[in-house]
């Protein structure tokens, strides 16, 4: 049990430490899906942002903060960049590394939104943010379809028992 | 005690499937009939749907100054207004946000905008946010097509102006567009909505 701890530990600090010179990757949908459905029990806390979506913008520190608050628990935060692939150089990398966010941030490559939608959250309507906080395993499925209010989070997150 | 707890959770997780569910049938759906509004435009007159008596219907556009979504996607409203205002199909812009929360769409700045755009379609300030909570708007731009039906107006189209938020020339499907052509031939709409990444609605603070 202990060495499990240990090893999630060493994953968690390797991951951490990977994070602080995190280059975003480009994905596809197959790719999020894959992501988000692991066979496992951690919780994925996964939110839907751009960079020119001054809301998400202003609750990005609110994902960091629960990953931070949560990080010897089975929480896992994945920003979901919805900034069109042109822009990876040019804006959202420069974003992630000048505000030192360390959560995980991908950019997902899909500009139609009617191809993939209904496969993870068919109650959205593409407004932004969007944040989805999911388990396949233990069925935990909830969806927030504006920014998040202060501690709306972690009240959220307590309610499924890390 | 596990069977306990196990159908409590089962009943939570029903709420929050049942709670979601409501939240989506919220504002109009296709086919629904539409209530007329009264909404003051950018010159100060008032604008309803019922006033164009010759119109076949309308091209309503949920926009702003401000979303970078919508400033991509406002000069093919604009062409849309051009294409279809004269054959009875003519853009209805609203504006909802907030002006407390998104001071860029005051009034003032709204009459800025349309005077500086050369709107040649009315652009509504949405103050009370009614009217975008009526027909369901969520983000901008959020577009609803509306068909003259007998004396009343019904819900043709939900959703985006086509597939492509970036490039006008790169979208391979015009969805507003598609569908006043197919109203205009007397076809039925083909596809009647499909979401688009936009932003959030600025709705007051309750």
């Amino acid at each position: 049990m202990k060495s499990i701890f240990g090893l999630f530990l060493i994953l968690l600090l390797a991951g951490a430490k990977s994070a602080q010179s995190q280059s975003v990757k480009v994905i596809k949908f197959n790719q999020l899906n894959q992501l988000v459905n692991q066979p496992n029990d951690t919780l994925y806390v996964v939110n839907f942002w751009a960079t020119w979506c001054a809301p998400c913008v202003k609750e990005l520190p609110q994902f960091e903060a629960v990953r931070q608050a949560y990080s010897d628990k089975k929480l896992a935060v994945l920003l979901v960049s919805l900034d069109d692939k042109s822009d990876l150089t040019r804006k959202v990398n420069p974003f992630v590394r000048n505000r030192k966010i360390r959560s995980r941030v991908v950019l997902l490559d899909e500009t139609d939104l009617n191809t993939w939608i209904d496969k993870i959250a068919p109650e959205w309507s593409g407004a932004l943010p969007m944040t989805l906080i999911i388990n396949k395993q233990r069925k935990i499925r909830q969806y927030i379809g504006k920014p998040v209010k202060e501690g709306e989070l972690t009240t959220i997150i307590d309610q499924y028992k890390l | 005690m596990k069977k306990t707890a196990f159908l409590s959770m089962l009943a939570l997780l029903l709420t929050v499937a049942l709670m979601s569910t409501r939240s989506l049938s919220d504002g109009y759906k296709v086919g629904d009939t539409v209530q007329d509004f009264k909404l003051k435009n950018v010159d100060g007159k008032t604008v309803s749907l019922a006033d164009k008596k010759d119109a076949k219907g309308y091209i309503i556009a949920f926009t702003c100054n401000t979303c970078p979504v919508a400033k991509a996607y406002e000069s093919r409203i604009m062409a849309l207004n051009d294409e279809f205002a004269s054959k009875g199909y003519p853009v209805l812009a609203i504006q909802a946000n907030d002006a407390e929360q998104s001071p860029g769409d005051s009034y003032a700045a709204m009459q800025e905008r349309a005077k500086s755009k050369k709107y040649a379609f009315p652009y509504l300030h949405d103050e009370s946010q009614a009217v975008a909570r009526t027909f369901g708007a969520t983000n901008t731009p959020h577009m609803f097509v509306v068909k003259k039906d007998g004396g009343q107006y019904k819900i043709a189209y939900i959703g985006a102006i086509d597939n492509n938020q970036r490039d006008a020339s790169a979208a391979d499907k015009k969805y507003v567009e598609e569908a006043v052509n197919a109203l205009l031939s007397g076809k039925s709409v083909t596809t009647t909505s499909a979401r688009a990444v936009g932003c959030g609605i600025k709705w007051k603070n309750a």
